[in-house]
């Protein structure tokens, strides 16, 4: 009877140590291939050049293009997502009656579940040609369409997420604000946010992150082309839709290009690493204030 | 006007800006569905259902896609739910609180956060070459369980910590082994919960694409895979062929494959939503 | 007169046992508990600071004493329910009929089966009022339908809760009342047949009504099984035990015949504490 309960424990602690496992494969697996990547390009190079030119024939492996093109995109996502979805939340937590929040969450969150590749269908076939009435000198492929798409899919993200810290503020809190005769809005932004204010950070580092990870909508709507600049009217090419455009490609393995991919997913992991772990650390820190 | 005044026609203000916010986002929800609707749903039938993709846009079908969805969300379920609760068993259950079960959690935590297409890479770097499965369904669900693994987890530990210590305590008391009671007390109660999670986190599979387009997913396929080891196409990824061409029935096509991707997803995440409604009253 | 019938029944259906059970029951060993410099300590925090004690063999014992005394965490030594504790540790002999318990070859659900417990707040299992009294036996691997609706039958007569619930077994154990729920709780406990029943403040949660019911349920399973008690009430342990312990900040104070306790305590403390002057 011992044995078959230690057998069990065993068992379970195996399937826990599969997600230790895939850390380690997806470490494993980047650096792998960019240690040898790095053999035949210098990492000075990686970071300086500002053209991004793996598949042609004179190559160039800067990835400050890349860079660019996902720093643009996921800027334009955040300018749009971070006012609306804070006045969402503040509006949802502070003036909504109830049953109105009720009924309007779930469209929010559908808005959640939607996949990318709908939202990149909506950015390329009814955005762009939209927004090319009103700027004629739009292209086609551009990141202006994808960063509002990007913007639009995050965000019931940080609505939600400040919306929770909002509420994990004290009530005590809220009431000597109004006890003193402020105004909701006074409140809120007196008050509540500044209390909640490492909550709404962590959403808007956790936006971020996935913002800067997001592929469809950048692969369809945005472009090919690496692209060293802020214009957002242009085509542009970010570490994700690069590594897709290479994917549907024929890349030998063991080629240069192939192992861009890595290269270029290197770096990206590095970042949404950082920016999850910060995130998470804030998260801690303040939940310990409210314990 | 003083300042009592002022501050008052702010906070009126601000509510209608709330108000007007919030009711953008239905909005925008709204546009997007019309606007897909309306570009798709000529070819909604089921025609279009049952045809093989085409060089041709009149006559392109989803079927391989449906087919492939079809199997690759088996092949996941069988992969990742039996993991996923595991560990979520024992995390919640087994491993005592120390650095290791702390840095386990942590772990998790990141996974949460790691795009996707980065397991698409993984995918490519261990099943695809290392284990030698190519592009095929097998490395593609193997990369989508790894995938939605910290979901389940999550979602399996959150129902078990609901379930009250007391009813634990009352089953050890009978003498009831620790598995014993894990089998006949803490997972029945926390069932609706693990289920909820497993829905919600095969919704969010249907539709991933760029981990399997790394992974090798074909763009064009236009038979129906027949083992483990064949290419296959996904909705999603189909969804993304068409939309990538430029002639407009190809759009009218990507338009009806997205409504029924739309369909499906919107139908799992409402049962999902339904079970949590059921079990939460439940627990009441 | 229900409870005649209900002995009277019981003894016709004892009397119908298959052969080997009753053997066994002839075999059963005494029941006692046997605590000797028992000391307990929760990290650093020293609960229980060495109490020596005998139980004897039906007979109900109640223990006594103001809230962190300890008469909880001593109870919970006698069918190891402390162990799940976050650094808990013990120290001293507990023999239970005739075992020492906390010797690493006792299996603990092999002692569970010898003591039952019964908790302060009911926790019946959200399953049929059926399969709440046959958990304890089919944990057991016992799969004989017969012998499991013969038990159930049995321990839920002896909880007093059989003609209650006889035309409902099926029915969710959560749609009882809470002195229901206790009375389930009993049956379950009492379908594993154990020897000695441990009893954690079992009517504290429930109203006066119910409460009573149970004191005369306690009364009855005397005759066959050892009961120990933790009550908060007074009152209550005067009315139902045979003997009384009175804790104190982890000590044992006085343990004597529950009339001279009451009656005549020979300590100051246990003086203080029934007459009210803390507690």
């Amino acid at each position: 009877m011992k044995l078959k309960e230690k057998i069990i424990e065993f068992l379970l602690k195996l399937c826990a140590s599969i997600t230790i496992l895939t850390t380690i494969g997806i470490i494993a697996v980047l650096l792998f291939e960019s240690i040898s990547f790095f053999k035949s390009v210098s990492i000075l190079e990686f970071f300086s050049d500002t053209q991004w030119t793996p598949l042609f024939s004179e190559k160039h492996f800067g990835i400050l293009s890349l860079l660019s093109g996902t720093f643009l995109t996921s800027a334009i996502a955040i300018a749009v997502a971070l006012p609306i979805g804070l006045t969402i939340a503040i509006y949802l937590n502070m003036y909504a009656p109830k049953s109105f929040r009720k009924t309007l969450k779930p469209f929010l969150e559908i808005l959640a579940a939607i996949p990318t590749v709908v939202y990149g269908f909506f950015a390329l076939s009814i955005v762009t040609p939209f927004l090319q009435t009103i700027y004629p000198d739009l292209e086609t492929f551009n990141s202006l369409s994808a960063g509002l798409v990007m913007g639009i899919m995050i965000i019931p993200f940080i609505s939600s997420l400040s919306e929770d810290a909002l509420y994990a503020v004290p009530k005590s809190l809220k009431e000597a604000a109004f006890g003193m005769g402020s105004t909701r809005f006074q409140t809120a932004i007196k008050v509540m946010v500044p209390a909640a204010s490492s909550g709404i950070i962590v959403s808007v580092i956790l936006a971020i992150s996935r913002a800067i990870g997001e592929t469809m909508i950048v692969a369809i709507a945005a472009g090919q082309q690496a692209q060293f600049s802020l214009n957002p009217t242009i085509p542009t090419q970010t570490i994700t839709s690069y590594i897709v455009q290479v994917s549907m490609g024929d890349a030998p393995q063991g080629s240069i290009e192939y192992k861009t991919i890595f290269a270029a997913g290197l770096t990206l992991f590095l970042f949404t690493f950082l920016l999850n772990t910060v995130s998470f650390w804030i998260k801690k820190k303040y939940q310990e204030k409210y314990e | 006007m003083n300042n009592l005044q002022k501050n008052r026609l702010i906070d009126a203000a601000f509510k209608m800006v709330g108000m007007l916010c919030t009711l953008l986002g239905i909005l925008i929800l709204v546009i997007l569905l019309y606007n897909i609707i309306r570009v798709g749903y000529t070819r909604v039938n089921w025609d279009f259902i049952s045809s093989l993709p085409s060089r041709k846009p009149e006559e392109a079908g989803i079927y391989t896609a449906i087919i492939g969805t079809l199997d690759l969300m088996l092949l996941t379920i069988i992969f990742a739910i039996p993991i996923g609760i595991g560990a979520g068993l024992y995390l919640e259950e087994y491993a005592k609180k120390s650095r290791l079960s702390t840095l386990l959690e942590i772990n998790i935590a990141n996974l949460a956060g790691v795009p996707s297409i980065i397991y698409g890479l993984l995918g490519l770097g261990i099943f695809v070459r290392f284990f030698g499965f190519g592009g095929s369904i097998l490395s593609g669900a193997l990369t989508l369980s790894l995938l939605i693994l910290p979901i389940i987890i999550v979602a399996t530990r959150e129902a078990i910590k609901a379930v009250p210590p007391s009813l634990k305590e009352a089953s050890f008391a009978l003498g009831a082994s620790k598995w014993q009671t894990l089998q006949k007390v803490v997972l029945p109660s926390s069932s609706g919960g693990i289920v909820t999670g497993i829905i919600l986190s095969l919704s969010r599979a249907i539709g991933e694409t760029a981990p399997l387009i790394v992974v090798g997913a074909m763009a064009y396929v236009p038979f129906v895979p027949h083992s483990l080891f064949d290419t296959f196409s996904v909705l999603p990824m189909q969804i993304f062929t068409w939309t990538t061409r430029p002639q407009a029935g190809f759009a009218i096509a990507a338009g009806a494959a997205i409504i029924i991707l739309l369909g499906i997803t919107f139908l799992m995440n409402g049962i999902a939503v339904y079970l949590r409604n059921k079990w939460q009253n439940k627990l009441q | 007169m229900a409870k005649q019938i209900a002995i009277t029944m019981e003894t016709i259906i004892e009397q119908s046992l298959p052969m080997d059970e009753i053997v066994d029951k002839s075999l059963k060993k005494t029941h006692t508990i046997e605590v000797n410099g028992a000391k307990v300590w929760y990290g650093d925090f020293m609960a229980i600071k060495g109490i020596d004690m005998m139980i004897k063999p039906n007979t109900v014992t109640s223990f006594i004493g103001p809230s962190g005394c300890g008469k909880s965490t001593f109870l919970r030594l006698f069918n190891r329910m402390n162990d799940y504790v976050d650094g808990f540790r013990m120290e001293g002999k507990i023999k239970v009929n005739g075992r020492n318990i906390y010797k690493d070859k006792v299996h603990v659900e092999e002692l569970r089966k010898e003591i039952g417990m019964v908790f302060q707040k009911p926790n019946p299992f959200p399953k049929s009022i059926f399969e709440n009294v046959a958990y304890g036996l089919k944990i057991q691997g016992i799969k004989d339908k017969k012998l499991i609706n013969d038990r159930v039958e049995k321990a839920l007569r002896q909880a007093d809760l059989w003609e209650d619930v006889k035309d409902n077994l099926k029915k969710s154990a959560l749609a009882l009342s809470g002195g229901q729920q206790q009375r389930l709780c009993i049956a379950r406990t009492l379908a594993v047949e154990p020897s000695i029943i441990l009893m954690d403040e079992p009517t504290s949660a429930l109203d006066p009504i119910s409460t009573s019911k149970i004191e005369d349920l306690i009364f009855e399973l005397k005759e066959k099984y050892t009961i120990v008690i933790v009550t908060h009430n007074m009152q209550q342990a005067s009315r139902i035990s045979d003997y009384t312990a009175f804790f104190y900040l982890g000590n044992l104070i006085e343990f004597d015949k529950t009339k001279n306790i009451f009656t005549n305590p020979k300590q100051q403390q246990t003086e203080n504490y029934i007459t009210g002057r803390f507690g």
